[in-house]
């Protein structure tokens, strides 16, 4: 390995720092509360007694994969547009998409709540238009709409920046060897934006699998996904043992699909 | 040659942003032909062959094709196949995937599609490459790629945009050959496209050369480099003194204060006109031998020749010689009456000077500008 200079040492030193002090430590604590007990002693116990979470967790990799998959199916359609659109068109709806980003995740997540309550705009708009009274706070597709509504733009961003990024001529060719819109959509444009898809795929798979302010807030308090069991573990100095090992579970299972999706981009071998 | 027309442009022009690309284009293609479209960057060579693909529609003018307007033909239903400037292989197939790309599209039968991707690959020399990842080639082997992708359609054209430009001079040299035996042994109509006047020479049936969005000159290579019908021709085409000439008669031409015997005629009397005379057609004689005397002012050695450099009566002549002369010397020029050729005034006249600012090394520059033209 290169030999570093006494300066560029230095310059590393802030951010080495910053890594120590708020990634590899909280990281140790959160394997050493994982492993222990009550009294400090070495235990497997935490890690054994998460059966009884199952249910969380496959509920949570549910409603996360839905709201993935919808975001998928309303993100790449988007970023194609948006990609097609001329100059102008394309910074509008750039700006218009970034927009709800400068806005923190928790007012995104009230406004949505003061939307869709009872009594709130949407409903009262429905029975307005006289249609029965509906409830939607509580329900799963809350929770699952608000995933999609807070995570869609980390979707289309990286799909969007892969298609700009793709070279006109790929689809030149395609067309020039036979394919009409659709096949060379399928053909060419989509296995040369898969890491674009696979950015984006993980951008909003792992923030909604560990959400807990989203199935709270629009969940009336019905749907106890992961996030909201770990708060909980935290919330009491007894269990912080149960939640560093939820946590620790997690990480690794976030690390595992991450692991198999960029497997997935490395067998496409795409140069973007 | 089989003389069936097969493709016909019939007053195609084309603008972009209000800039004239292509001013009323007017060409034919027949069946079998090798035909080059030669001209500098920005002459609308390759927008030429990108309205024949398919991939820009002309403002005006019609596009035929086997006598059907295709105007509006969308590429992939033409009968035409196109090797892109740096090729345009997908990244994410491998060579076999590659070429077998359109077969699949038009859904061949999987036995079909294997034996024609062998042989297109025994065509353009690259057996054994099936499970090459296309980027883990060399420019020249990604060439062949391309060029085996587009034939094993069995297109009736191919169109190759500046197909060898990226290639090394060696490389070059070798692939001009094996186009041409590959368009021998297809069959298939070849539409190249190049601002190399040598590729364009030796390749070509046909060479169509471009200035400024207008066909200047359509002929066989011997007719382009022997009969310029201009001086933006005669100077892209090879090297060559282009002096101002007065025709008092036919076959007499007066230019450098002299009257020549010359083969030309059917001017107006005394029309003022433009004389090419070529670098090799002047025989250098002794001074008290010459028609005109002059001093050499620069000898290059070029290996098989020298190239040197006369000022006579202050215009600077390109010569060629096998025998040295030496700087500061004082030779005589002999031109015979063929090697005199006459064109009339156009609006390239009096742009193509002497070889005064004449530099091998400015030409190496103006060349690579092109090399990296904007499509």
């Amino acid at each position: 390995m290169k030999k570093k200079s006494f300066l560029s040492r230095v310059a590393d030193a802030p951010y080495l720092l910053w890594m120590i002090l708020f990634i590899v430590a909280p990281m140790l604590f959160v394997i050493y509360f994982a492993f222990t007990d009550r009294n400090g002693g070495f235990t497997f116990e935490n890690i054994t007694s998460l059966s009884s979470y199952s249910g969380t967790f496959v509920m949570s990799l549910s409603f996360s994969l839905i709201a993935t998959v919808i975001c998928l199916l309303i993100g790449y359609p988007l970023a194609y547009c948006m990609a097609k659109a001329s100059k102008k068109a394309r910074n509008i709806l750039l700006v218009l998409l970034m927009l709800p980003m400068w806005i923190s995740l928790l007012i995104r997540t009230y406004s949505l709540m003061a939307l869709l309550d009872n009594g709130g705009l949407v409903s009262s708009l429905l029975v307005k238009m006289g249609l029965p009274k509906l409830t939607f706070i509580g329900t799963e597709g809350a929770v699952i709409l608000g995933m999609i509504y807070d995570f869609l733009p980390y979707m289309v961003l990286p799909i969007y920046t892969s298609l700009v990024k793709l070279d006109v001529r790929y689809a030149e060719a395609a067309q020039d060897l036979g394919c009409n819109g659709p096949k060379t959509l399928f053909r060419v444009i989509l296995p040369l934006t898969m890491p674009g898809v696979v950015s984006g795929v993980t951008m909003v798979f792992v923030p909604s699998i560990s959400t807990f302010y989203i199935s709270q807030k629009l969940g009336g308090g019905s749907f106890d996904l992961i996030g909201d069991t770990i708060e909980r573990q935290f919330q009491n100095a007894v269990t912080y043992h149960t939640g560093a090992a939820i946590s620790l579970v997690m990480m690794i299972l976030i690390l595992l699909s991450l692991f198999v999706m960029n497997r997935f981009a490395d067998k496409e071998e795409i140069i973007v | 040659m089989n003389k069936n027309v097969l493709i016909r442009l019939g007053g195609i022009s084309k603008s972009y942003d209000g800039e004239v690309v292509l001013d009323n284009i007017d060409l034919t293609i027949h069946d079998k032909e090798f035909i080059t479209l030669l001209g500098p960057s920005g002459c609308g060579k390759t927008t030429t062959l990108r309205i024949i693909g398919g991939f820009e529609t002309p403002d005006a003018g019609d596009v035929y094709f086997e006598d059907k307007r295709i105007n509006d033909l969308p590429p992939y239903k033409r009968q035409v196949n196109t090797v892109f400037q740096r090729y345009a292989l997908f990244p994410h197939l491998n060579v076999f995937d590659n070429v077998a790309f359109g077969l699949r599209v038009n859904k061949t039968p999987d036995a079909e599609i294997r034996e024609k991707v062998k042989e297109m690959l025994e065509l353009v020399n690259l057996k054994g490459f099936e499970r090459r990842k296309v980027n883990t080639l060399s420019g020249g082997q990604q060439q062949r790629v391309a060029i085996a992708r587009a034939l094993v359609n069995r297109p009736k054209v191919l169109l190759l945009d500046e197909p060898l430009a990226a290639l090394d001079y060696k490389l070059r040299k070798d692939m001009q050959v094996e186009l041409k035996n590959i368009q021998h042994k297809t069959g298939i109509t070849f539409i190249f496209v190049t601002h190399d006047q040598e590729e364009a020479l030796s390749m070509s049936d046909t060479v169509v050369v471009m200035s400024k969005g207008k066909i200047q000159q359509i002929g066989t290579p011997t007719d382009i480099y022997n009969e310029p019908v201009n001086a933006f021709v005669a100077d892209f085409i090879g090297e060559s003194n282009i002096l101002d000439g007065v025709m008092p008669e036919d076959v007499k031409v007066k230019f450098a204060g002299q009257t020549f015997v010359c083969v030309d005629g059917g001017f107006d009397k005394n029309e003022p006109v433009d004389v090419v005379i070529r670098p090799e057609d002047v025989d250098v004689v002794k001074p008290e031998a010459g028609m005109l005397v002059g001093l050499v002012t620069g000898v290059t050695f070029k290996g098989d020749y020298y190239e040197i450099i006369v000022d006579v009566k202050g215009f600077k002549w390109m010569l060629e010689t096998s025998d040295f002369v030496g700087e500061g010397e004082t030779i005589g020029l002999s031109i015979d009456p063929d090697a005199i050729h006459v064109m009339k005034k156009s609006e390239y006249s009096g742009l193509f000077g002497d070889y005064s600012s004449f530099s091998d090394e400015l030409d190496k520059l103006s060349d690579a500008t092109e090399e990296v033209e904007a499509e």
